[in-house]
């Protein structure tokens, strides 16, 4: 609807330009000049810093994406046009942290979207303990990311944690304690653990709201029709939940390919680099080795997988609905 | 028939409970365990089996933390940026929501789609280029530094939640006001923020709570110990004294109870806030 009304007015404007004569017009485009001016210093404060922070920072990666970035002042940095493209295709670490981030991502995007469906499903009910319920689900979101990955680390230890003693001496699934940060799948396992049990209460909160919003007529339409519960699932609560879904699938995608302050303090990409994911290796490469130009490439390339998963996902959701 | 109807609803709903129950000490348990590591003495840390009521408990590790590792020096430097941050991200973010809500002017769409760019691409993505802006501006190391970056990470958020609260005001209280000859300045303190304090409470949650709990930029860019916010300080604590959990979980408990008060006293708003913008997303 906006951009309908901003092309309404940008005719106006243009009219005025023409016929200067018509003095009606030229006030009324004053004035409306006078309004523009009004919202843009409305915009500008938040809008600038938003430029120089994020904005300006996504051309300059690009930029020094293509170079052989001298973090010295006075050096000259070497073109490379596409080099640390290349580079990254015929570099094997790199192709393990991509491995890696995916794994992450497929791993645990599933489970956050279906117990975040369930947990909401049971609690779209009227229920006695509803709210603390929901807060007790939502509290990993909110802690800091160090702090649940330390706590993690430490339940996840080798020799007297949590995990191993539940895994040992009272479930008696293993025999011996798991060494679950000396090997590659052990650790991202732990790592992918930690990404699920701090996901699920974001996606059931958001599943929460939006069944709310769903016909509990429909429902009972369906059930005197003798539409059992998961038929009733099926044909009533997810088509009304589609955009949701869509929307929690797709940030669910672009958070797992994110994945970087548990991996750089449960493992640090160890042991020997068998669990770095992309964005450890890009932090290391510009942070450790002071090699920009390479980091701004690996970054680039996660940024148009993310874009690209993101496009996927919207249209074969939209597809759908048809 | 009816009979067996109500056994099965009761069975039903017992079930549920019991799905629910299970889920929520799977949440909890970690964050008990945290709690009872923080009063435990060293000798106790790797027990078999693992104690949730620690052994004679002591307060030692918060008051190591609290005064020996400096940790109330981080927590006030966190208070101060996060407060800091907070305020004038959410200034800016309503006075750009009010903008692009009520007034008409030429690029608004392009502008509304830049700023949707800044939701989808990843802060962390482009650390390398903030990192060479930051030096050019001399805030290495200083709390403007951390200050200035978080209030463009928050900006696009904020700013899109309270755009979708702020088109549902309703026009004729303006119009009153604008035929009294209020002008847009005075509209926006008088009407707008007012109107708005429900979402305004919410993005002041999510930014003061993001900036709390930030980290990656943190570590980039602060190396100078009295300016250490707490989440990079816990790290780097956890990385110099691997075995010391007791005083690593006093210092994670520092930096959580703040977060555990402020999301337990304004919940509602949490909840709202979120289907706010996911709803219209």
């Amino acid at each position: 609807m906006s951009g309908i009304a901003v092309q309404d007015n940008g005719s106006i404007q243009r009219q005025g330009y023409k016929s200067r004569s018509g003095s009606r017009l030229v006030s009324r485009h004053r004035k409306m000049a006078g309004n523009y001016a009004v919202a843009y210093l409305f915009l500008l404060p938040g809008i600038a810093v938003f430029f120089i922070t994020i904005i300006f920072p996504i051309l300059k990666s690009l930029q020094i994406s293509f170079y052989d970035w001298k973090v010295l002042p006075g050096i000259p940095s070497p073109f490379l046009g596409f080099g640390n493209y290349t580079r990254a295709f015929h570099d094997p670490i790199f192709w393990r942290s991509l491995v890696n981030s995916g794994f992450y991502m497929l791993v645990t995007v599933p489970p956050q979207i279906i117990l975040g469906l369930l947990a909401a499903m049971l609690l779209n009910n009227k229920i006695k303990g509803r709210s603390v319920f929901r807060v007790l689900f939502y509290l990993p979101v909110v802690t800091s990311w160090v702090v649940v990955t330390l706590l993690f680390t430490y339940m996840f230890s080798s020799d007297g944690g949590l995990f191993n003693w539940v895994l040992k001496d009272v479930l008696h699934l293993v025999q011996h304690d798991v060494q679950w940060f000396a090997s590659r799948w052990p650790a991202m396992l732990a790592i992918c653990a930690l990404g699920v049990w701090k996901g699920v209460g974001w996606s059931m909160i958001i599943f929460l709201a939006a069944l709310q919003t769903v016909n509990p007529e429909l429902n009972e339409c369906a059930a005197l029709d003798g539409a059992g519960s998961f038929q009733r699932f099926r044909a009533v609560t997810l088509p009304a939940i589609r955009r949701t879904t869509t929307f929690i699938s797709i940030m669910l995608v672009i958070g797992g390919f994110n994945v970087f302050i548990s991996v750089y303090l449960m493992t640090g990409g160890g042991p020997s680099g068998a669990t770095e994911v992309l964005l450890t290796y890009m932090y290391r490469q510009a942070f450790s080795f002071l090699d920009f130009g390479y980091g701004s490439a690996i970054a680039f390339i996660l940024t148009g997988i993310i874009l690209a998963l993101s496009g996927v996902q919207w249209k074969f959701f939209r597809t759908d609905d048809k | 028939m009816i009979v067996a109807n109500a056994k099965y609803v009761k069975a039903q709903k017992f079930g549920r409970y019991i799905a629910l129950c299970t889920g929520a000490v799977i949440m909890v348990l970690p964050f008990a365990y945290m709690l009872s590591t923080s009063f435990k003495k060293q000798t106790y840390l790797f027990e078999i089996p693992p104690r949730f009521i620690p052994k004679d408990p002591t307060v030692s590790n918060y008051v190591n933390a609290w005064k020996n590792s400096n940790f109330s020096r981080y927590f006030l430097n966190s208070l101060f940026v996060a407060s800091i941050s907070t305020l004038i991200t959410v200034l800016f973010a309503a006075m750009a929501a009010y903008a692009f809500a009520k007034m008409v002017f030429p690029g608004k769409r392009i502008l509304f789609i830049v700023l949707l760019t800044g939701l989808v691409v990843p802060t962390i993505v482009m650390i390398i280029p903030q990192f060479i802006i930051a030096k050019h501006l001399h805030l290495i190391n200083s709390f403007a530094g951390l200050i200035f970056f978080y209030i463009g990470g928050n900006f696009a958020l904020n700013t899109f939640l309270l755009r979708g609260f702020m088109e549902e005001i309703p026009g004729e209280l303006d119009d009153a006001m604008k035929v009294d000859g209020a002008n847009s300045w005075f509209r926006f303190i008088r009407l707008y923020i007012p109107l708005s304090k429900p979402a305004l409470a919410t993005v002041t949650l999510f930014s003061f709570l993001g900036s709390w709990d930030e980290f990656t930029w943190a570590v980039t860019i602060i190396n100078s110990d009295d300016k250490k916010t707490l989440p990079m300080a816990i790290a780097l604590f956890h990385g110099q004294h691997a075995t010391s959990w007791g005083l690593v979980f006093a210092a994670s408990m520092i930096a959580f109870i703040p977060v555990l008060i402020v999301f337990l006293l304004a919940q509602k708003h949490f909840v709202q806030g979120l289907s706010l913008g996911a709803i219209k997303g």
